[in-house]
């Protein structure tokens, strides 16, 4: 079976679906569409791939089964409308869009047209953070007592001209882009964020957004704890995004490559002991048929593409869950203004 | 290429068991002179060739080579380009067209993209010689017999479809710099495919090859029967299978393989470098 998917934005995620979709033996890339001279002069010389610079014009043309949004946050709300309103189904990169109430608007969209969505919150399908999730929902390691969220990594580590990403009305800023992985998990992971206890949005080389942000959380379940992303933090070769919860019946340490797991007791999964255990994504990882960045990318890819041939409950990263983030991040972006 | 090829993951926190190992390898080999160290704990056991990234950190390393002639006289570098986290970091900030200005020199990035004016197609070869000789820079005056692209490029342009670059890659590293080029991939099988299809016959390929299909894409069968099967010039590399493998298990799995010519590995210590090469050498002799 082959479903024909078409892209829109060939920018640094785009390529790199791209070319994941062009490796994919049930996938036929009918459609790319960017305005970027650039990039579209080389895909035109060097591709098969038929190019567009109006999306609509390749939407009505080559109507495709299946739409991978890869813009600026900013565009993400009207390009997935026009998606979904054609009937095509729709993966969109995160974070998913400005304010809530637009991701709101698409997750109705989309139940309404029973059509496949999916965001690319591809810390999902990191083998480690998996198994953190089995653990807990089977309360291995008891109730949570307090969680720590992380990330950190050498985006901007000086001051330098403005792009998209520098500007706060376009979805810029470390709470959206960074921030949003490591929100996205806990709320998966352990339970939705309910209320911001006090936030700090702090600037340090750029000159309009975030670039670390620090908060107190409360979860829906009664949960709470920390939440730490800067990503201005050189000592990191790239971005490293990890997890600490301290339960009742044990603790977790896990970032995207190592889980530690402590268990007070006997009383643990096949596979683990009373103490220490450690794990390492390759312990925990399925092969791919195509490997570019990390098994996630190919993976996250591979889930959408067996969503919408049926194959796949179309269960991880719906609309619905990249709303519940884009709540958080709105709250916390809030909550951080209060308390300036 | 010698049978055993030393690689710089250690020396630069590339880790992929753990990011707090990494953090510890960083302050290990915060100074050069631990790497050149380490370096020479390698050839002392035999080695003399240098697997390497383009990291800004290498240019510093090819001085000192430089500077020590009669140390280094048989002693290469295969180099490996480009250092994608410095690109990927950019391109974050910069966009992508912002990154080929930043790495491009002088400026020709400006003078050929100004205004509306077509992008022809001679432009994107250019744009790849230029990026290449910038990499290039800093080997100068060093022996780099191979010259390899890395996998996350290799793998973007395989999977796009880009052949014609690949080639591109190919054809000008043995035109300038009269050297073999070689292909870093996680597809070994798709890639060689590719490549074959391409004209390039007999290519250079570094691919994951471990007992337990770490990174090996398709499944371990695919690589073992195209070893068996196709002619190309293999190198083995994460043949711990990013540590899951007893060493010695790993290496009589890689040393029974028909077909590898060479085995890529990093280690950072004294011990753990010795061990390996005998390891090689003694699974070597026996299967011989």
């Amino acid at each position: 079976m082959v479903t024909r998917v078409a892209l829109i934005g060939a920018g640094k995620m785009g390529i790199s679906h791209l070319s994941i979709l062009g490796a994919h033996a049930n996938v036929e890339v009918v459609g790319v569409c960017d305005t970027s001279k650039l990039v579209l002069g080389a895909l035109q010389k060097y591709t098969k791939f038929n190019c567009y610079t109006n999306h609509l014009k390749m939407l009505d043309e080559v109507q495709p089964d299946a739409v991978m949004i890869a813009l600026p946050t900013k565009f993400h709300y009207d390009f997935t409308k026009d998606v979904l309103n054609r009937g095509i189904h729709a993966f969109v990169e995160k974070p998913f869009c400005l304010s809530p109430e637009q991701s709101e608007e698409l997750v109705q969209l989309a139940a309404a047209k029973k059509l496949v969505n999916q965001v690319g919150y591809h810390n999902k399908f990191v083998g480690t953070f998996q198994e953190v999730k089995k653990l807990v929902a089977e309360n291995y390691i008891g109730s949570i007592q307090h969680f720590e969220g992380e990330a950190y990594g050498p985006v901007v580590i000086k001051k330098k001209a403005d792009t998209w990403r520098s500007d706060p009305a376009e979805g810029g800023g470390c709470l959206m882009d960074y921030a949003s992985h490591v929100i996205d998990l806990i709320n998966d992971i352990l339970s939705p964020v309910a209320a911001v206890q006090g936030s700090m949005l702090k600037t340090l080389y750029s000159s309009q957004v975030d670039d670390a942000v620090f908060s107190l959380l409360r979860l829906e379940n009664g949960t709470s704890g920390l939440l730490s992303v800067n990503w201005s933090d050189e000592t990191y070769r790239k971005m490293s995004t990890s997890m600490t919860l301290l339960g009742s019946k044990g603790k977790i340490i896990s970032d995207a490559n190592e889980m530690k797991v402590y268990f007070k007791d006997d009383n643990c999964p096949p596979g683990y002991s009373k103490g220490w255990n450690v794990k390492n994504v390759t312990d925990l990882t399925e092969q791919v048929d195509f490997y570019l960045r990390g098994e996630e990318y190919s993976s996250q890819v591979d889930y959408f593409v067996k969503s919408v041939l049926g194959t796949a409950p179309n269960a991880i990263n719906t609309f619905k869950s990249a709303w519940i983030t884009d709540k958080a991040i709105a709250t916390i972006k809030k909550n951080a203004k209060i308390s300036i | 290429m010698e049978r055993i090829l030393y690689g710089d993951n250690q020396f630069f926190a590339v880790n992929h068991l753990s990011d707090s190992k990494s953090q510890s390898l960083a302050i290990r080999f915060k100074n050069n002179d631990a790497i050149i160290k380490t370096l020479d704990h390698a050839r002392d056991a035999g080695i003399n060739t240098f697997m390497c990234t383009t990291h800004d950190r290498i240019a510093q390393i090819c001085d000192v080579i430089r500077k020590n002639p009669k140390k280094y006289k048989d002693f290469k570098i295969y180099p490996c380009m480009p250092y994608a986290h410095k690109y990927a970091n950019a391109v974050t900030d910069l966009g992508i067209a912002g990154t080929i200005k930043q790495y491009m020199p002088g400026n020709l990035f400006g003078t050929m993209f100004k205004g509306s004016k077509a992008v022809i197609s001679k432009d994107y070869v250019s744009i790849m010689e230029l990026l290449i000789d910038a990499e290039m820079k800093m080997f100068k005056g060093i022996d780099t017999p191979v010259i390899f692209l890395q996998n996350v490029m290799t793998d973007l342009l395989l999977g796009l479809g880009m052949v014609d670059l690949l080639k591109g890659f190919h054809d000008y590293i043995a035109k300038k710099y009269d050297a073999e080029a070689g292909f870093i991939t996680m597809n070994m099988p798709k890639l060689l495919d590719t490549l074959e299809a391409s004209g390039i016959s007999n290519p250079i390929i570094c691919a994951s090859i471990n007992k337990v299909n770490f990174r090996m894409s398709g499944g371990r069968e695919i690589y073992e029967e195209t070893l068996r099967t196709r002619k190309f010039r293999a190198i083995a590399m994460q043949v711990l299978g990013g540590g899951a493998i007893p060493p010695k298990e790993a290496i009589e799995y890689v040393s029974g393989l028909p077909n590898v010519e060479s085995i890529l590995f990093g280690a950072s210590s004294k011990a753990n470098i010795q061990n390996t090469v005998e390891t090689i050498n003694d699974f070597d002799r026996n299967s011989v």
